[in-house]
């Protein structure tokens, strides 16, 4: 830059060429690790939050080794779970906390209070716990309508209602104006361990099968949509819903079969497949990957369409309203029964999508016949140019 | 799912994969001109179920990867200047230039927006009056009309805060370029779907004429692919060398004239340079003086920073089908889309990202 008069980034010096190459977003060449891009004058990207390969580097490369026991890492590669289990008492806890900015904070299906609900009461359940209790904290932009709060409270009230839970304990701060994106909420929730249901992320073992609750790709569509006013929100709506129902249908219909859970959220169905793969192989000592069939997938016709217009995978689109479940072959009918008949309809739409196999990775059987790796997404879903 | 299920029906690819076996008689090498039909071929695998002597070469149509990077250069320099949005699709914010890319800049604190139109920028501009907005407008024939309608808006808005950094770039000249390379190995081509429905097909018949290649417009659904594939296999065994058309649903002759008139009155055609393949004559578009105004190449005089390119990417010889990113050192280990060395690792068009994302395993060290 050679605009003395009118410094900006480059030229100020806050943001030099030199400072960028080494460390920052490009430093290539790389090792593989944890660390790579996390270098003393490297920034937070957005893509770090996206669930995807940058997040999983943030966490372990900065967040986890930091607050390790003893200040020393645990393992190279802890098992990531929705929810931690704290042992203890005569049923077991089960703990969990997500906090919730989204864009807008009302969308079909939903909105920030009902997700800040179902997000949570969803990782305990996926822990195969029933959530009983949740704590709420609010940060709250200056300027906000007291109405848009207003109506955010309601939809968590009724949202925590509907699923059981208790609001038992919360925090409201209030920041500047531009210090916060309208509202934030954090969710923490606490549930017990149903009898007959351990499941983990590390459980997954070749044969199991793997069975989706319902259509994917609705809330991710749906959000993209909506904030951008691409003419699709007419057509779908968040599947933001709670499901623990289907949990504790799973454990009274084939207690001690179901080997994982897992909600695709962030990072959509191939950053779950793929973290359950990585975990599943440490655990097991020997890879352990998954075959997924493209035509089993439920796919919703407006989330197809929305995802070829603009250039998404509909694997790496969040999710807030189904499960995955690995489950023993020898019951899998009967857990994809359960599935489907579960009070409230949530797993109305259940499929098998796919088996466990000791191949290491994640692979889909295309519908044409020809297999292509499913790989973990890296940061931001961005659309594409044409 | 209507217009998109008809196109992945796994009964009718078997019967034109069938029919593509029973039709090629000898080997036939191919290339699909554009990004997102080599994206559908490796994402569907078709590559692998062709018959084994029909190879496709995977050619130079990814907008993201032969945009120049002296072009991206320039874009970061100016989204790092205070009181400017740099604006433009989602997959250019990644690319790299020499130092940076835009995604990075913006985590340091510019104003980078990614945007689904040319007229959101506008509208940006018309709602901040304050601020400098800038359209990084790149792509082949397929984005160049929204691109000047929305310079012609600017125009009628009188807005003085808008500018577009242009690096537009035209498909038949950059096959002409191709074929009259001696080491090219292209028999026939693949034409892009949506470029022919914006500028129709007459551009391409002297190029089949005069180099004996016949050209199949072609869809981007895995069955536009397989039956654009077999129609010039059926032409190359018959000796053949036409101009066809496999996507009637959506392309005419004479394309969109309206479209095509929008474009030539807001641009003119220019020698341009292209990322990976050097400088092509009359291949690209710049803005025409009566818009010459909205340049931002000319509104934000900034001294080039130097370029650099990685000398370990191989991106020109991928994008002219020289060779396969399985084939480069780097593919998967110093280069991936994580941290990508060159362009066609970036975009999701990118002949390298295809092949990453689709799992291909590095074949030579």
């Amino acid at each position: 830059m050679t605009d003395g008069d009118t410094p900006g980034l480059l030229a100020s010096g806050a943001l030099t060429p030199g400072a960028l190459a080494p460390g920052a977003g490009l430093a290539c060449p790389a090792p593989a690790d944890a660390r790579r891009g996390l270098g003393e004058d490297a920034v937070v990207l957005l893509g770090h939050g996206a669930g995807g390969r940058l997040s999983e580097e943030l966490l372990r490369g900065v967040l986890l080794p930091a607050m390790a026991d003893g200040g020393e890492p645990a393992t190279a590669a802890p098992i990531l779970e929705d929810a931690a289990v704290l042992p203890g008492g005569p049923a077991e806890l089960v703990f969990s906390t997500d906090a919730f900015v989204v864009d807008p904070l009302f969308f079909p299906g939903g909105d920030i209070g009902s997700l800040a609900v179902h997000g949570t009461v969803n990782d305990v359940a996926m822990m195969g716990a029933e959530p009983f209790a949740l704590a709420l904290a609010l940060i709250v932009e200056e300027g906000l309508p007291i109405p848009v709060l207003d109506r955010v409270a309601r939809s968590v009230g009724r949202a925590a209602r509907a699923a059981g839970v208790r609001v038992v304990t919360g925090d409201t701060k209030v920041v500047g104006r531009g210090s916060a994106d309208g509202l934030y909420l954090t969710t923490t929730g606490l549930g017990r361990r149903l009898p007959g249901i351990r499941p983990s992320a590390a459980a997954a073992r070749p044969g199991d099968e793997v069975l989706i609750s319902g259509p994917i790709g609705l809330h991710g569509t749906t959000v993209l949509s909506t904030r951008e006013g691409l003419g699709f929100e007419a057509d779908i709506a968040s599947d933001s819903r709670p499901l623990h129902t289907l949990v504790k249908a799973l454990a009274e219909a084939v207690p001690d079969a179901v080997r994982t859970l897992r909600d695709p959220t962030r990072g959509g169905v191939a950053a779950s497949l793929n973290e359950i793969a990585r975990d599943s192989s440490a655990a097991a000592g020997r890879p352990v990957g998954i075959e997924l069939d493209e035509s089993a997938l439920p796919v919703p016709a407006p989330v197809a369409a929305a995802c070829e217009i603009l250039g998404l995978d509909v694997l790496h689109v969040a999710n807030e309203g189904c499960l995955l479940a690995f489950v023993r072959p020898d019951r899998a009918a009967d857990a994809l029964a359960a599935l489907r008949s579960a009070p409230g309809g949530a797993g109305a739409g259940a499929a098998r999508i796919g088996r466990v196999t000791d191949a290491g990775r994640v692979v889909l059987h295309t519908l044409l016949g020809s297999r292509r790796t499913v790989e973990m997404p890296t940061g931001e879903q961005l659309p594409r140019i044409c | 799912m209507k217009y998109l299920d008809e196109y992945r029906d796994p009964r009718l690819a078997r019967r034109l994969l069938a029919e593509l076996t029973a039709t090629a008689t000898r080997p036939w090498r191919i290339m699909e001109v554009c990004g997102g039909q080599t994206h559908t071929l490796v994402r569907q695998g078709i590559d692998d179920l062709l018959p084994a002597g029909i190879r496709m070469i995977h050619g130079p149509g990814c907008p993201v990867c032969v945009t120049p990077l002296e072009v991206l250069d320039r874009a970061h320099a100016i989204a790092a200047r205070p009181g400017t949005v740099l604006t433009s699709f989602g997959d250019m914010l990644r690319v790299p230039g020499s130092h940076t890319d835009l995604l990075a800049l913006r985590a340091r604190g510019a104003d980078v927006r990614p945007v689904y139109s040319p007229m959101d920028a506008v509208r940006i501009a018309a709602a901040e009056p304050d601020r400098q907005v800038v359209f990084l407008a790149v792509g082949f024939e397929t984005t160049a009309p929204a691109n000047a309608l929305a310079v012609q808006l600017a125009g009628r808005l009188g807005l003085e805060n808008f500018s577009v950094l242009v690096s537009h770039v035209l498909v038949p000249p950059a096959m002409t370029a191709l074929l009259q390379d001696p080491d090219c190995e292209v028999q026939g081509f693949l034409a892009a779907g949506h470029v022919c429905a914006v500028m129709g097909w007459r551009a391409y018949e002297p190029i089949a004429a005069r180099y004996r290649v016949p050209i199949t417009v072609t869809g981007f659904e895995p069955l536009d692919l397989l039956e654009g594939i077999l129609m010039t296999v059926r032409q190359l065994e018959e000796g053949r060398a036409e101009v066809e058309n496999q996507y009637t649903r959506a392309v005419r002759r004479d394309g969109n004239t309206a479209a095509q008139r929008a474009v030539a009155e807001v641009f003119r055609v220019a020698d341009r340079p292209w990322r990976g393949l050097g400088p092509i004559p009359a291949s690209g578009l710049v803005l025409a003086p009566a818009y010459a105004r909205f340049d931002a190449a000319e509104r934000f005089q900034a001294t080039e920073t130097a370029t650099r390119e990685d000398p370990e990417c191989i991106a020109g010889q991928i994008l002219t089908g020289a060779r396969v990113p399985t084939d480069c050192p780097a593919y998967g280990t110093r280069c991936t889309p994580r941290s990508p060395l060159g362009a066609p690792m970036v975009s999701g068009e990118g002949t390298c990202a295809a092949y990453h994302a689709a799992g291909k395993e590095r074949t030579s060290r």
